[in-house]
Order: structure tokens, then sequence, then C-alpha cells
């Protein structure tokens, strides 16, 4: 089952080459593992699979591709495979089968040496408890990245100042990790990926192990941070809202395959199967669908001469507009005309969300 | 004292490969136990004194004749063999090593009278290095320590101890510490280490010293390289354990940022497990000084040779105080090692303003320290420890007297408790072991073997049975079995008091926990000194030093399942109206059945580590050989016989109590 990203549609998909694509990737964690793949075994679910052969296919056949400065959000329930396969994308966790090409290179294939050199400048990565190292102080864990690939010790020293003024621990920098709150090292763990200066971020649930208060602290810091150094993330999470938040494009993922990829708004608004329905069941439409899904084809096919919007816009934002105007809205993508939204469209999903909410 | 010494099997190896059996149900086996006593009772009282295959204490059955030639032609083919070759090098180049350490310490150098560096020079060394790793504390009780060797007139022999341990400590780590790295990072080593640790730290710990005497010879290298295997066990374990340890988290992270393997191993893997690997090398260290003192046995210097000697002499005054000695090196090796493995963290989180204060105070130590070598090189008065005030006479005949005292004062209880112990249960236990015929026994043995433990460790008790009777000891191993389960009994009952006790209040257990502590650090040696003073020569005389050895853990661990029994439970049967007596036997002692039965299997392992050290204080038997093999030369194939029947008896009772415990140590 290979999945084609659909075309492309959302906030900042910028045309190019993408950063990093994945082809047909597969982790089958068991002593036998590669005697499946290629056999009828393989079209098994994990738990016929298990029963079978006792190995657990934690990532099956999954392929999509990222463009650069996006954040790509991948979710789904504890133990569908999110942490296995964003380690597999550096070979943290040697892949079973399928390749994983980053900026046109082909990461499947490189020795030892290119892979600690794509690690040491290309890809950094966060982790959910931080796996920060306690006899170090905090500007030395930030420094570390830099520490390995060989850089002396002031100039090391200056770039790691740089990040804990940037992620704003400024005045923390002699504190070793366990005299700091969990938002802080967590902090630190930013920095230190800041540090090396990626082209590509991979974030494994950073923010789990938070508080709510201090979660959100943290999604607007990241956010923060992607405007001002733009670079292409791939987040982890199993909190909707926060990829709702985040994420560009949201991959759901269930017993290690590929349910959905899709804008916040596809989602939504077309979830392709019952899981996923699930998974959006309790989200606030408004905030998430756009015009693009409300908006419907005019009766007689005469647009009006209501408002014109942009297709992209939130309903939640566009409702007050929709409201004020005496003619039903007319929504463009761009110069194409897609539709008109009335009063009863903007009030048929916000009804449905005081339903969930009730 | 934070650490607990591993002495023969701290780590219990018994939770490891526990075989899974179905529970029995005790008074099925309590029955059939009963049986198989009676039939041999009964069987004891027809045919006792008959085929009971004693060998009388200077006779040697052929086998033993054929270990002395074994010998006699190892010691011939030292300078012909290429193996012998090989080990004659490296007994060599041990030799050289510590005849330089010495020359350079303890003893005259060639063209000296003195050491290279006198008295004033090895003590500002030592309390140096003490500050620097330690702390001012630990500088303070080096300093105390190490005058005490001098002023208690056994300065060379102290010194000669030391230096022994810590060069054998340096071997252990040199070894051990990249050996257990290397296990923690391959799985498949670690696979094929662990069993040969096991098996290294179940083996009843001086069985194996005329084995290797007769590969190494008598002497220092002999000495060093027992201590070495004795001691490296407990630390390849603890730091295979610690890098292990190391949160995977930092691990994974490291990697992610491309650390390569060694890098990944010096800046994360080691500085996070450095504080279990300074535990580690306490262990080693506490291991290697009990076994320093048998080096006494191998011909090796130290403090072993006047404690070897003043017990021979019954001298207790004296014995206690070269005993005492020994205490003080552990005590000053132990706090000194334990302190340096909180230090790191603490320098490390210091202010700036501290560090710098330090490196002053270090720089300015060791300028005064490098002056008192110097000095000690050139003054006689500085090379050579003051004769006065000598107190080694005055303290002990001081000790001497008191004890005489004390042992005179109560010297109806300890006779009456010794007679006690010997008519009602010592003697009886000996006479239905020893003096039945010998195929009785081996039959009555595998049956309670199978009671206990199933047939698998039946197996392992016929193979070690055959094994006595090969090495002609079986009627000493029926005597000596009678004295090791004597001594674990009186172990259990005592330990399963203390432990309730403990167990029950908290205050009992903060007062008695560091002292358990601190008894464990004491090497097992220093156990015969109070025992020798309170019951003469003789076999009780080695059994309460066994118990004394053994109560500690097992007290310990029996504490440990009592506190761990859960509380809920407690409170149920307390709201239920039970009496405390019915609290700890209906519920307290059967929850914590688990640990009970582990308190035996290590008090088991600890006495049968004291038997051969019971030896020297009229133990008898195997013991007793083992120790008579190494000072008279006929003899020598003896003891290696009886080393072997003692390993034997040990693996034997270990099976048996493994499965035991299996069985029916499951609450
Ligand atoms: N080293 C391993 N050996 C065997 N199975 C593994 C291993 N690592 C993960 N698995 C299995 O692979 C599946 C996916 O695990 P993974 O950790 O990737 O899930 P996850 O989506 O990250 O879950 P969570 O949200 O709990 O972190 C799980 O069923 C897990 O049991
Ligand atoms: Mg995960």
């Amino acid at each position: 089952m290979t999945q084609t990203v659909p075309a492309t549609e959302g906030r900042s998909t910028p045309a190019g080459d993408p950063a990093l694509v994945v082809d047909g990737l597969w982790k089958i964690f068991g002593s036998r593992a590669d005697k499946v793949i290629g056999t009828p075994d393989a079209a098994l679910s994990r738990k016929e699979l298990q029963a079978k052969t006792g190995c657990v296919t934690a990532v099956k056949d999954v392929s999509f591709s990222v463009q650069p400065g996006e954040v790509f959000v991948v979710m789904g329930l504890s133990g569908s495979g999110k942490s296995t396969l964003v380690r597999l994308l550096t070979r943290l966790i040697e892949p079973t089968a399928g390749t994983i090409r980053m900026g046109g290179e082909d990461i499947t294939s490189a020795d030892a040496g290119h892979l600690r050199e794509l690690r040491r400048h290309h890809v950094a990565m966060v982790f959910q408890h931080f796996g920060l190292l306690p006899h170090r102080t905090v500007i030395d864990n930030v420094a570390f990245g830099l520490e390995v690939r060989g850089l002396g010790k002031s100039e090391r020293r200056v770039r790691a100042q740089e990040m804990v003024d940037l992620v704003g621990l400024a005045g923390n920098e002699g504190s070793f990790p366990d005299q700091l709150s969990g938002g802080m090292q967590q902090r630190v763990g930013l920095a230190r990926a800041l540090a090396v200066d990626p082209t590509l971020m991979m974030f494994d649930e950073p923010f789990s192990a938070l508080d709510p208060l201090i979660r959100r602290d943290m999604q607007n810091e990241v956010i923060r941070l992607h405007q001002e150094v733009g670079k292409t993330m791939i987040f982890i999470t199993h909190d909707l809202q926060e990829a709702l938040k985040l994420g560009d494009r949201i991959l759901i993922m269930r017993d290690g395959e590929i349910v959905q990829i899709g804008t916040p708004a596809e989602v939504v608004a077309n979830p392709a199967d019952e899981y996923v329905r699930d998974f959006v069941s309790d989200v606030p439409r408004s905030h998430v669908l756009t015009l693009r899904y409300v908006c419907r084809r005019p009766e007689g096919g005469d647009p009006g001469r209501g408002p014109a919007l942009q297709a992209d816009e939130v309903v939640r934002d566009a409702a007050r507009q929709v409201l004020a105007a005496q003619d039903p809205v007319r929504v463009f993508d761009g110069e194409t005309f897609l539709g008109i939204v009335e009063d009863e469209d903007i009030l048929r999903v916000v009804v449905a969300e005081e339903d969930v909410a009730s | 004292m934070s650490t607990t010494v591993t002495r023969p099997a701290d780590t219990s190896p018994v939770q490891e490969e526990q075989p899974r059996v179905e529970s029995h149900r005790p008074t099925h086996t309590f029955a059939r136990l009963a049986v198989v006593v009676a039939v041999w009772v009964l069987g004891w009282l027809v045919l006792r004194g008959h085929q009971t295959l004693a060998l009388p204490g200077a006779q040697l059955t052929s086998f033993q004749s054929w270990l002395n030639d074994v010998k006699n032609s190892f010691d011939a083919a030292r300078e012909t063999n290429v193996f012998f070759k090989v080990i004659g090098g490296l007994s060599d180049g041990l030799n050289w090593l510590f005849t330089h350490l010495q020359y350079l310490f303890s003893t005259p150098a060639p063209g000296r009278p003195v050491p290279e560096i006198g008295w004033v020079g090895v003590l500002a060394l030592l309390v140096f290095t003490a500050f620097a790793l330690a702390g001012v504390r630990s500088a303070v009780l080096v300093l105390v320590g190490t005058l005490a060797f001098g002023y208690l007139g056994y300065w060379r022999e102290s010194i000669d101890t030391l230096l022994i341990t810590l060069l054998a400590v340096a071997i252990c780590v040199l070894i051990g510490v990249p050996i257990g790295i290397w296990m923690a990072r391959r799985k498949g080593v670690s696979a094929s280490i662990t069993p040969l640790l096991d098996a290294m730290q179940t083996m009843p710990s001086f069985a194996y010293l005329p084995p290797l005497a007769l590969i190494f010879g008598i002497g220092t290298a002999s000495a060093i390289v027992l201590t070495v295997i004795y001691a490296i066990p407990p630390l390849i374990r603890i730091t295979e354990h610690g890098i292990r340890g190391v949160s995977e988290g930092a691990v994974e992270a490291s990697q992610s940022l491309g650390c390569t393997s060694g890098q990944q191993l010096r800046k994360v893997q080691l500085p996070m497990a450095r504080r279990t690997i300074v535990v580690g090398i306490n262990q080693c260290m506490m291991a290697a000084l009990s076994m320093a003192i048998i080096a006494a046995f191998v011909s090796g210097p130290g403090l072993g040779v006047p404690v070897t000697q003043s017990l021979a002499a019954l001298d207790i005054g004296g014995s206690a105080v070269s005993g005492g000695l020994i205490v003080v090196i552990a005590i000053m090796l132990d706090r000194t090692t334990t302190a340096a493995s909180q230090r790191g963290e603490i320098l490390a989180r210091a202010g700036s303003g501290t560090r710098r204060m330090r490196r002053i105070v270090l720089v300015v130590l060791a300028v005064v320290t490098v002056v008192a070598v110097y000095v000690s090189r050139l003054r006689l008065s500085a090379a050579q420890f003051p004769a006065h005030p000598a107190l080694q006479r005055p303290v002990s005949s001081f000790i001497s007297s008191v004890t005489d005292a004390v042992v005179n004062a109560i010297e109806q209880v300890t006779t009456a408790f010794a007679n006690i112990v010997s008519y009602g249960l010592i003697n009886p236990l000996q006479s239905v072991l020893a003096s039945s015929p010998w195929w009785l026994s081996a039959a009555a043995i595998l049956a309670l073997a199978y009671v206990l433990g199933g047939w698998r460790p039946t197996v392992t008790a016929a193979v070690c049975e055959a094994v006595l009777l090969g090495v002609g000891l079986w009627n000493d191993s029926m005597i000596t079995l009678t004295t090791v389960l004597v001594a674990t009994i009186i172990v259990v009952v005592v330990s399963v008091v203390l432990g309730v006790t403990m167990g029950r209040s908290g205050r009992t257990d903060t007062i008695l926990r560091p002292l358990l502590d601190a008894l464990q650090t004491i090497p097992p040696f220093v156990y015969l000194v109070p025992a020798l003073a309170l019951f003469g020569v003789g076999r009780f005389t080695a059994i309460v030093a066994a118990v004394a050895y053994g109560v500690p853990i097992a007290t310990k661990l029996v504490a440990d399942g009592i506190r761990g029994v859960s509380p809920t439970s407690v409170e149920a049967a307390e709201s239920s109206g039970a009496t405390v007596w019915q609290m700890i036997t209906k519920v307290q002692l059967p929850m914590s059945r688990a640990a009970v039965v582990l308190a035996t299997n290590q008090g088991l392992l600890y006495v049968l580590s004291m038997v051969v050290i019971g030896g020297l204080v009229g133990g008898g038997s195997l013991g007793y050989f083992v120790v008579a093999g190494f000072s008279q030369d006929q003899l020598f194939g003896k003891g290696l016989a009886a080393g072997i029947a003692i390993t034997a008896l040990g693996i034997m009772l270990d099976r048996i109590a493994r499965h035991a415990a299996a069985r029916h140590g499951r609450a």
C-alpha cells in the first residue's frame, strides 16, 4: 500500500526538491525480521504476524515526502510506530526495507562515517525525555553537538551561548539539568538541537512530559523559532491540538501504517476512516476548517456580489465578515472561484462544535 | 558506610537461572523429610562405625600421593615447559614489580639501610592522595590510621598489605573495567562471561588456593594472582551494571548528534557511570584486602603473617592488634573510596571560588608532600618510624588482660552455650553424618536433595559425592558438612530474630544497620580473634567465627524482606486484632519467605567460605588440611584434595539450596 502525497495545498509548501523522501519504509522487530518482507506474511496485521512469527511490525510500508521549511506532524496512538519511524530516518534504528532520501542523498546506503556526518551537520533531534547529560552544565549540554564535531572550546561556547539566549535560558548557563524545571530542560534540548544548525529538526513527543501551561509556552516557542530560523521540522505527537496548531501537514499512523496524510483542514473535514474520525471528533472545527471545506456551488450558478475571501481562511476568522455581509461571501483559490458561503454554513460548523462540547 | 561489601555472592546469583518448578505443599515436604531422616537414623543405630571411610590425618590415599607427585613434576617442569615458562615470566614480573614497590616504600632498598621513601614521605603521600581524592575527613582518617601502623609496631607489614592490596586492585581495574565495558556493549560477551563470574562467586572463596599454588608456586606473585581472581568479579559486574544503567535517552541523544562509539564511551557512558564504577572499585578493594591476608598462606608478605602467628600462639592481644590494623586499613580504604565516589559531583557543582581555593590548597599540599618525601630520603629520623612510644606491647597486653577478665567473667555462660550447641546439635549431627556407613549417608543426602529440590540437584549432588569419594576425603567431608550445617542453622536463627526486630522497628534498624554495614567491611579473618578469645581452640570457635561472618548479610536480607511486606496486609491483620506474635508468624514471616530463603542461601555461602579460615583455629577436617597443605610438603596433595572437596561440598549445598528456594521460596 504505497500512498502518494496528495496535491499540495496549505499554508507553506514552497516548490522545489523535497527535503525528505521516504519510500516503502519498513521496520520489523524480531529475530527473523528480514524473512518476512516479500512473503505473504507481510500482508498480515501486526497481531497476526506477532502470533505467527513473534516479530512486531513497528513501521509498515510507509511513504511520504516533506518539503523544505514545512512542519510535518506525525501522529497516532501509543504504539503506532511514531518513535520508530522518526528514528529510522537517521538510522538510529536500522530499517528492514525501504529507502530514505534527504536532500537528494540516499541515507539507506550511507556508511557509518557518512551517517555520522549527517547527524552532526544536517539533522538534529529533540527527545521526549530530553536526553540531557546530567554531569554537564546547561552550556556544555548545548555545546555537546559541536564538541562531538571537534569544534574548539571557545568557538562552541560562543555558539552555545547564542542558542541559550535564543531559547530564553540566559542566566542559567552554569546550572545542571536537575536544577531546572521540565520546561527549562526541554529548552536545553531544543537549544542543543539548534546549536548544530541542522537543516532538518525532528521532535519526538517533545512536550508530552510537560504540564499543559508549559506545553503551550513551548509550542509557541517552536512556532516562533520556526518563523525565525525556518527549519524543516518533523514533529511527533499524540496530541491532536498540538498537531493542528503546529502542522502544515499531518500524517496519521495506526499499527505502523499510514492512515491519512493531509493538511489539518483536510483531516478534520474528510477523515479517512473511523480511526481518524474518532481522533478529530472533539476538535473545535471552526478553528481548523477553512472556507474551502464549507463553501458550496451557488444555486443557479450565480456567485452574487458578496465580499471575496481566500479559500484558506479559517472559519473562525471569516465568521464575522460572513455574518455581517448582506450577500453570500464568494470564496476564491487565488483567482479561481470556488463557491459561496452563507450564514447557515458558518452556523452549521459552530453548532456542530457546541454539540461536541456539551 | 554507604556500600555493602560483596563477599562470596552478595550480588545474589541466586536470583538468576532459578528453575521454575511447581510449588510444593510444605507439610508434604516435611513429612517426606522426616521419613528420610528416620530411615537414616535407624540405619545409623544398626550400622554405626562401619565403612565410614575415615582416614587418619597423615595418611594419604593413592590419589592424594599422586597429587603430590603432580606438584613435584610441576615444580620440576618450571624450567623446561613452555606453559610454565609463560607462568614463570608472569610470576617473575609480578615479583619484580612488588619487590621494587617494597624497596620504594617498605623494605630497605639495596645499598640503603632504609626504603627509598621513609615513613614521613609515605605518610605525606597517603594523606595527600586521600585529600585529593576524597577530601579533608578522609585525609584525617588516613593520617591517624597510618600513624597507628607505626606506633603499634607493624609499619612495614601494614604498608606491605596496603601495597599488595593496591597493586592487586590496580590490576583488577586495568583488566576488569575494560571487560565490564565490553560486556555492557556486547550482549554476546556478557552472555558468555556472566556464567563464569557466577561460578567464581559461588565458589567457596579460599578453596581455589591450593590449585593456584600448584600452578603459580608459593610466593608473592601467587598471592597477587589469587587476590586478583578473588576480587575481580564484583568489579566486572558492577562496571557492566553501571554502563548499562546509563540512561538510554542520553545515549540515544548522543548518537543522534553523531558521536563515534569512542566519544559515546568517553563523554557519556563513563562519566555517567563513574559513581557506580567507583563503588565497584570499593567492593573490589574490600575483597582484595580480605584476600591479601590469606596471602600469608602462600608466603606472601604483610599483616597476614603476624595475625596467623599470634593466632597459632593463641596470643589474643597480639592477634587483636595486628587484626585490628587490618580493620583500620579496611576502614581507610572504604571511607576514602566511598567519599571519592561522591566527590566528583560535589566539586563540579561548587562555585568557582571554592574550586580555586581548593586548587591552591592542593598545590600547597603537593609541595609539602614533595618536601616530606625529600627529607625522608635524607634524614634517618624521617626514614625510620620512631621506636618510641612503642604502643604494641602495652596495647596488646591491655587487650589480653581485658579479654581475660571478660572471658573469665562470662566463662560459665560461654561454656554452657558451647556445651549446649555441641551436645545438642553438633555431636548428634556429626555422629549421624560421619559414623554412618558412607553409602547410607550418601543415599540419604541424595534422598534429601530430591525431596527438597527435585531431580536436578540430586544429579549434581551425586556427582559431588562421587568427587568426595574420589579424592578420598569422605569422612572428613561429612565432619566439615556438620560444622557448615550447624553454623548455617545458627546464622538463620539469629538473622531471623534480628531481622524481624529490625524490620518491625525503624529505630532498631537505624541503630543496627550501620553496625552491620561496618561488620561487613571487616575481612573474615578478623572474626577469628574474638571467637578464639571466647571459646579457645576447636571446631566450635570456627563455627562461631563463621556465624559472625554470615549473620550481617543474612540479617539485612531478612530485615529488607520484613520491611517489604505490604503495609496494607499488616494493617488488615492489625485491624482484625492479631497479637504481635501472630503478626510475625502468620503475616510477616510467611510473606517474606523468599527473603528468608535467600538469607539462608547467602548465609550458607558465607559460612562455607569460612571453612578454610576456620582450619586455623582448630576447625579441623577439610579446612585444616588446606592450611596444613601449605606448611607441610608431604600434605600438599591432601590439602589440594581438601580444596576440591570443599568446592564439591559448596556446589552441592548451593544447588540444593537454590532449587529448594525456587520450589518453596515463593510467597
Ligand atoms: N526495540 C524494540 N523491540 C521490539 N519491539 C519494539 C521495539 N521498539 C518498539 N517496538 C514495538 O514497535 C511498536 C511501535 O513502537 P513505537 O515506540 O514506535 O510507538 P510510538 O508510536 O512511539 O508509541 P508512544 O506514543 O507510546 O511513544 C510497539 O508495538 C512496540 O512494542
Ligand atoms: Mg514514542
